[in-house]
């Protein structure tokens, strides 16, 4: 096929991703707009598939329908609260195969400088390779070394914080002895391998370039705790990214450095949405969560005051105006359909119900808004936090379910408190808070909550769903 | 330990400071409870409940006194009991430390440890053991039906086929508790009600319970509230605007309850005789203070007068004891939290500990030792009006915008320099080919950043799905890889294939299942 028709069709995609990302901007573009990522996706495959610089067709079709099976049936099956696993899974598959591309490059280049034979027989990369001089290798070796490097750094990244998010590695921070000066120790020795393989070292630099890159990025993600997995998701989504675009330079593919770029920067910008909602800097949560520094804070005097779920129905019953606010507990406790029929119920009674939002809620951003979409809240009612932060003094009742550090009053009232700063959702400002919690301990921060000693709060301690269940009983 | 309750031995006292319910918890907390036989006659617990609860009975108050380790009263000890106590006893009760100088002297000198129930701080942990809490709440109730006894008309307005009845209107003054129960007392009733106090902070309380807050129109010093929740003696002009106040409102109201009280010093006369002789006949006013010298200056402690005018002043002084059954059951509820307090390992120990806030602001007598009056209590009971922010001009505005631009100009301008002299640098040695794609990449990084910022919060796990999806590309990267010469080179490459394919379907598949869930209401 011409070079300029696929071209072409590289552009039409190019302009398709790009339209299918800014149709993210509202619930009802965003469904049409899922379908030009589809059709940019396929143009793209097709063209390439067919452009004549392919072959080994009897391997690549079978291996494409059996992703497509492995993928669809991935899709359908995946929890709404498994949502944060997955897309790590699926950003480590990115990482592995930016660092198999790269071996590949690397094993093509020394074939075609040990190549006798006619150099026009040649199809596709080997092609491209053929036609480079001198300083053009030796720009694309740095591009491999990147590419392999941010690849592998992805992946076992993406491993870590798969294990983590689904529970099959503890939550805990864990660190090697000799804690980040390992990290910065592998990162010199990968610099050191990069100088080797530049010089022309061959395949087994990048080998085991890739097995310390692998280190770093499984050292680098278990040092850090499962609430700061927001970051860790949206930073690693952004690596898989750049990893694309290194790729692309080595390939010297344009699609991919523009859809690597987006991706990229997309990711970067939810890390520092993530980060600044937490009021931390990227740095600081990439070296490692709370818990590691000693907690100052101001004593809290009072004592929590429990509810049962007579009291909540008969709160809910007088309120007219009433926010619940959803924190990763719900997603635990699986407690979003409980919240949805909850919802229905006192919207039917004509009480104004909305949701507020924190930007870090859940594992992943926008976690709640897929759990409560779900569960058939509808989305008109569920706010970020900078809409509704304002109206919470006009609120009768704010339901906190499985939340704490996010509206942790300490982040305003007490500038000792490891979180001062952290914008929060203001619920203490309501005339009733009911905080459903299992039980009295502290956040993923390890700091006490002084929104549980307010005069008017009141703990509806138990499972949340469980608690939900026996309050829907008592509201009709 | 051994706990007794003696009979009360004052006139007209009915109350009890042990019921059969309080005393199975105490027993749970390892203590032994002797309880004087027909303690809780009056208050309509018999012998045998305390029995079957428990309670070990005695006739003689002697021998009781004499094995006690705690004594637990509603009533100061009187002299003859006072004779009683020994050594290393353990007094609770009330006590009014700051009127009983004299009873505090000899129970310091006998080195009795005196928990006062009247001195408990007013904290939100100590509510449960605020026995003036809840004895100025029935007091309060009690207060409204004593005076609705003594006056001849409907406390509700009606209008009916033989004629209108207006509303009684009532003025309450001082609303603590004892003044918020009477006033949501006497609106259930369905009087007007009208309420005062110093303390401009308890307005909102009052409004909330259904009576209208009267507001003096006095700025400086207004606030007339000291730490712990309490009102304190006001100036001699506050005073006076106070008092123009109640002259006027004097021929208008039926019903006058006075609950005001300053911790530790005798009640201030705020209802003057002029004012009971501007009222209609008929009228009543109820005096709450009256144990402590009355608000009113006609007020009888102890007693019920009609004036000349016809106007009943009411002075009693025992109005939780005229609901003793009640009183005592949640007077010895008080008790029972504080032992509770007192006795942490719940072994039947008491272990008065000096560092506990609320323990120590009720204990009086401690260790042969005067510990009265305790230090201010660390938290405020109710909040203190919050001082106005300053508002800023809009001069500082301006001004402080302008700092902000400032300081983000000098940012971009550093951040776009060091950006052009890497491009430079790269530019110097990189072949053409390669600076061809960096213009690419630095376009489309660009365009990534203005259109993600337009995405939704709510629709961020979509992003990342479709995002996801759309990292998938790398496929291209393998399948331009495929047509490779070396073997290995294949395999690496249809393994790429393989797991871009499951990115690329299973992104998209997601995100569209995902976002078919938003519905809108």
């Amino acid at each position: 096929m011409e070079y300029g028709l696929v071209s072409a069709a590289y552009i039409s995609a190019s302009v398709l991703f790009i339209l299918s990302l800014g149709g993210l901007s509202n619930q009802e573009k965003a469904k049409r707009a899922v379908w030009f990522g589809i059709a940019g996706m396929a143009l793209s495959v097709i063209f390439t598939i067919f452009s004549g610089n392919s072959g080994n067709f009897w391997l690549l079709l079978p291996m494409i329908i059996a992703g497509s099976i492995i993928g669809y049936y991935v899709a359908k099956k995946v929890e709404m609260t498994e949502m944060p696993q997955l897309v790590a899974a699926l950003h480590s598959f990115v990482g592995l195969a930016a660092v198999f591309i790269g071996f590949n490059a690397q094993l093509e280049l020394a074939v075609i400088e040990n190549f006798s034979g006619n150099l026009d027989d040649l199809k596709g990369f080997s092609k491209k390779i053929a036609n480079k001089n001198a300083t053009e290798i030796s720009i694309m070796t740095v591009e491999i070394f990147l590419g392999v490097f941010i690849g592998a750094v992805t992946f076992t990244g993406s491993v870590v914080a798969f294990g983590k998010l689904s529970g099959k590695i503890g939550g805990k921070v864990f660190k090697l002895p000799g804690g980040h000066g390992l990290n910065l120790a592998a990162l010199i020795c990968s610099l050191g391998l990069g100088l080797l393989y530049f010089n022309g070292s061959g395949l087994w630099t990048l080998i085991l370039l890739s097995i310390l890159a692998g280190f770093i990025g499984w050292h680098l993600i278990m040092g850090i705790g499962g609430a700061d997995m927001p970051v860790v998701v949206s930073m690693l989504n952004s690596y898989s990214g750049w990893a694309a675009a290194a790729i692309g330079f080595t390939l010297g593919n344009d699609l991919l450095i523009v859809t690597g770029a987006l991706v990229g920067s997309s990711g970067a910008i939810l890390s520092y949405i993530m980060c600044k909602a937490m009021n931390r800097h990227f740095i600081s949560v990439i070296l490692g969560g709370f818990g590691s520094q000693p907690v100052t804070q101001s004593e809290i005097e009072g004592e929590q005051v429990a509810i049962d779920a007579d009291g909540v129905a008969t709160l809910l019953n007088d309120a007219d105006e009433i926010i619940i606010v959803p924190g990763y507990g719900m997603a635990v406790a699986q407690a979003q359909q409980a919240v949805s029929e909850l919802t229905r119920r006192l919207r039917s009674k004509s009480k104004t119900i909305r949701f507020g939002i924190h930007p870090v809620a859940g594992r992943l951003p926008g976690h709640m808004n897929v759990l409560l979409a779900e569960a058939k809240v509808p989305y008109d009612i569920v706010l970020e936090m900078d809409e509704i932060n304002d109206d919470f003094p006009k609120t009768d009742v704010v339901i906190v379910i499985g939340s704490n550090d996010i509206v942790n009053p300490a982040a305003q009232e007490d500038p000792d408190s490891p979180i001062a700063g952290m914008p929060v959702l203001e619920v203490w400002k309501a005339k009733h808070v009911i905080v459903s919690k299992r039980g009295q301990g502290t956040g993923y921060s390890g700091i006490q909550n002084p929104l549980f000693y307010k005069e008017n709060t009141r703990m509806f301690y138990g499972d949340a769903k469980n608690s939900l269940d026996s309050l829907l009983s008592k509201i009709e | 330990m051994k706990i007794v309750a003696p009979k009360e031995l004052d006139q007209g006292e009915s109350r009890v400071a042990i019921t059969p319910q309080s005393a199975k918890f105490l027993i749970n907390l390892g203590h032994e409870v002797i309880v004087q036989s027909g303690a809780g006659k009056n208050s309509r617990f018999s012998d045998s409940d305390y029995k079957m609860n428990g309670c070990r009975l005695v006739k003689s108050p002697t021998s009781m006194w004499k094995e006690a380790d705690a004594i637990v009263k509603v009533n100061p000890p009187t002299d003859a009991e006072q004779k009683k106590l020994r050594k290393g006893q353990i007094l609770i009760g009330f006590i009014w430390p700051g009127q009983n100088k004299v009873l505090l002297e000899s129970l310091q000198k006998k080195g009795v440890t005196t928990i006062a129930m009247d001195m408990v701080p007013r904290i939100s942990r100590a509510q449960k053991m605020d026995a003036l809490s809840s004895m100025a709440n029935i007091a309060g109730y009690r207060a409204v039906i004593e005076a609705t006894n003594n006056f001849d008309r409907f406390l509700t307005g009606q209008i009916t086929a033989a004629g209108k009845v207006p509303p009684a209107k009532v003025l309450i003054i001082g609303a603590g508790v004892a003044g918020l129960a009477a006033i949501g007392t006497s609106v259930s009733l369905g009087a007007i009600v009208r309420a005062f106090d110093v303390r401009p902070e308890v307005g909102e309380q009052i409004e909330s319970m259904g009576a209208k807050f009267l507001m003096l129109d006095f700025d400086e010093g207004a606030d007339g509230s000291e730490t712990g929740g309490y009102a304190a003696p006001s100036s001699p002009e506050f005073r006076e605007k106070q008092l123009e106040c109640f002259s006027e409102q004097a021929p208008e109201v039926d019903i006058v309850i006075t609950t005001a009280l300053i911790p530790g010093r005798d009640a201030p006369k705020l209802w003057l005789k002029e004012f009971v002789k501007k009222m209609r006949p008929g009228s009543v006013v109820v005096d709450l203070a009256a144990e402590k010298g009355g608000n009113c200056d006609l007020t009888v402690p102890g007693e019920k007068v009609v004036t000349d005018n016809d106007v009943t002043i009411i002075g009693y002084t025992d109005f939780p004891s005229r609901m003793a059954s009640q009183a005592s059951s949640l007077y010895a509820n008080n008790i029972r939290h504080m032992l509770d307090d007192l006795t942490p390992a719940n072994d039947g120990k008491i272990n008065v500990d000096m560092n506990d806030d609320v323990i120590r602001g009720s204990t009086v007598t401690h260790n042969g030792k005067l510990t009265f009056p305790p230090p201010p209590p660390k938290i405020q009971a109710i909040a203190k009006q919050v001082p106005k922010i300053e508002t800023k001009t809009p001069e500082q505005i301006k001004a402080e915008e302008r700092e902000i631009f400032k300081k983000n100009t000098l940012q971009q301008t550093v951040l776009l320099s060091i950006g052009a002299i890497l491009m430079f640098f790269i530019g110097n040695y990189a072949p053409p080919d390669f600076m061809q794609h960096m213009i690419v990449f630095a376009l489309a990084c660009f365009v990534g950043f203005q259109v993600i910022w337009n995405v939704s919060h709510a629709l961020h796990t979509p992003l990342m799905a479709v995002t996801n999806a759309i990292s998938g590309i790398i496929i291209i990267g393998a399948v331009l890889q495929m047509a490779s010469e070396s073997w290995f080179a294949i395999f690496l490459a249809s393994i790429s294939v393989l797991i871009s394919t499951i990115n690329i379907v299973g992104g998209f598949m997601v995100t569209r299942r995902m976002l078919a869930m938003f519905q809108k209401s």
